[in-house]
């Protein structure tokens, strides 16, 4: 025997979920027309796809490089020939990445006060966050194809690249700690007579610094990744290098190239770790 | 003792910024040529102008977002059953878990364009190498994302299921997913706004997309039309960051 209102809570219940079943298949419906749509307009055909996995799996078999028990030594050698020149250039992007990334928070930085809403006048913020949202929505790579143009080949034309976007990137972020600061200590430091710059430096920045390292460290570790595939297009570092080897189908080269791209980006990223936790603990520490 | 260290720091990282400038060849000179190239550069971009190959444009911008979205698409599919394998929750071996969440972050580490460059040489050109391109990292980033919001679900849910008598499998269906759905597929959309990105580059090394066309059209130093497909690439991506983030907003909400 069930009551009215508990007859009424069940019809109500039905109804709502009829409807969501049918909000659901309407969602479902566009998302099978979207999937059919690209699948058509990218050349997706499941015979290409039948064929062409195999084709992948092979490649990258024919990339693995002999390693026999026995002539363990000799055999890593022939596979790593190249391993001083590929030091080398690893180097060289390590230090595109460095100088791109420092480069492009200092830019960010001056750029990220008067793009704080809290902070500056309405008048400055807009075409600031405008011109960051530029530099930040232009891949490095199409940055890196125009300043290879302007600046010549060359590892140069890469740091400004990845400055550039580093530049858009950092500078929203910053902007967001910022506006997330106290701003008693900024009305403390106007109110001893100092200008809006002294009041960014003193009243904004102490409190900013722990974050913009942490965001700083963060795009490092991206722009060492990107500042690898910057030799793609003339760019600098070891892209150049990975591009000759698969153009001329040097297969072992291949994997051993990617291999210590791999090594450099995990090394990378895990002392980046480590300092960035360094850096939330001291600075903190300090802050309070 | 630690604020002694910190002009020590800074002061290291400024030679090393000098010694990166001079192993790069950086001179002010080089600045101020290269600042005259650049402004003449954009002086021959205006006004953009697609040269009357507007459709082939449109076609190949279409192109860049479908390979963005399947990308994107097979990605999460082969993400979902190996996000399993490294949730705490789900697999206990931390052993185990170690190996697969370290070789999730091989595949991270090397950018899409590698990727793309290989695949071309494995496949052919076109924008089925892009696809792959683009979903191979992915995999690795959703693996490792989706097990992080399944290890964030409430326990006392899965617990529940699991108390009213369901399988393993039930558990992980009726338990687990509902609560994680939404997350992972925000996570899918922002992906795919970040792919929409990168695959506006692939083409540059011939995986389809429309960096090709942009790439063809700065070597025989068309610039006005160049720039015209620059402003599309911002047109496209601005307009799928603004809806996917509507989508994602109305998913965390609902």
């Amino acid at each position: 025997m069930r009551s009215a209102a508990a007859l009424a809570a069940e019809g109500a219940w039905r109804q709502a979920a009829r409807r969501r079943r049918l909000s659901l298949s309407v969602w479902l419906a566009l998302f099978v027309l979207a999937v059919a749509l690209a699948a058509r307009i990218g050349e997706v055909d499941l015979a290409r796809l039948a064929r062409g996995l195999p084709m992948a799996a092979d490649y990258i078999w024919r990339t693995v490089p002999e390693l026999r028990l026995a002539s363990l030594g000799s055999d890593l050698a022939e596979w790593m020939w190249g391993l001083d020149l590929w030091l080398v250039l690893l180097l060289d992007t390590l230090l595109i990445a460095y100088v791109g990334t420092v480069l492009g928070a200092a830019a960010a930085l001056l750029f990220s006060f008067p793009a704080a809403a809290t902070l500056a006048p309405r008048w400055a913020v807009g075409p600031c966050r405008r011109v960051l949202e530029f530099a930040r929505t232009v891949p490095t790579l199409v940055f890196a194809l125009i300043f290879v143009y302007a600046f010549g080949l060359g590892p140069f034309a890469g740091v400004i690249a990845l400055a550039t976007h580093t530049w858009g990137a950092l500078g929203k972020q910053f902007a967001e700690v910022h506006e997330n600061a106290d701003l008693r200590p900024v009305e403390a430091v106007r109110a001893a007579g100092a200008t809006w710059p002294q009041a960014m430096r003193y009243g904004v920045l102490p409190q900013s610094l722990p974050d913009l390292l942490t965001f700083g460290l963060l795009r490092f570790e991206i722009n060492v990744r990107e500042a690898s595939v910057l030799g793609i297009v003339g760019a600098g570092g070891i892209g150049e290098e990975l591009y000759l080897s698969v153009r001329q189908f040097s297969y072992p080269d291949i994997s051993a190239i990617l291999l210590l791209i791999l090594l450099t980006v995990t090394l990378i990223d895990l002392l980046c770790g480590r300092l960035r936790q360094r850096v939330i603990g001291t600075l903190g520490q300090r802050a309070a | 003792m630690r604020g002694r260290q910190v002009p020590l720091i800074f002061g290291l990282g400024f030679l090393l910024l000098v010694a990166g400038l001079w192993r790069v060849d950086a001179s002010p000179l080089r600045v101020w040529e290269g600042l005259g190239k650049l402004g003449w550069l954009v002086v021959l971009m205006w006004p953009p102008s697609p040269g009357g190959a507007l459709r082939d444009l449109l076609q190949a911008m279409a192109e860049t977002v479908a390979m963005a979205f399947l990308g994107t698409l097979l990605a999460a599919l082969v993400a979902l059953p190996l996000s399993f394998l490294g949730a705490g929750n789900v697999v206990a071996n931390a052993w185990a878990r170690f190996t697969v969440r370290r070789g999730y972050d091989g595949l991270r580490a090397v950018d899409s364009l590698v990727w793309a460059l290989i695949f071309v040489s494995a496949v052919g050109m076109g924008p089925f190498a892009g696809i792959l391109a683009l979903c191979l990292p992915d995999i690795g980033t959703f693996a490792k994302t989706f097990s992080e919001s399944l290890e964030a679900v409430e326990r006392r849910q899965v617990d529940g299921v699991r108390g009213a008598g369901a399988s393993r499998l039930l558990t992980i269906r009726y338990g687990l997913l509902p609560q994680a759905a939404p997350v992972m597929l925000s996570q899918v959309l922002y992906m795919f706004e970040s792919n929409t990105r990168s695959a506006t580059i692939l083409g540059v090394v011939g995986a389809g997309g429309i960096g090709l066309a942009l790439t063809d059209r700065m070597r025989i130093n068309n610039w006005d039309e160049a720039a015209f497909i620059l402003l599309m690439i911002l047109a496209v991506v601005a307009t799928i960051d603004w809806g996917s983030r509507r989508i994602r907003l109305r998913l965390i909400r609902a």
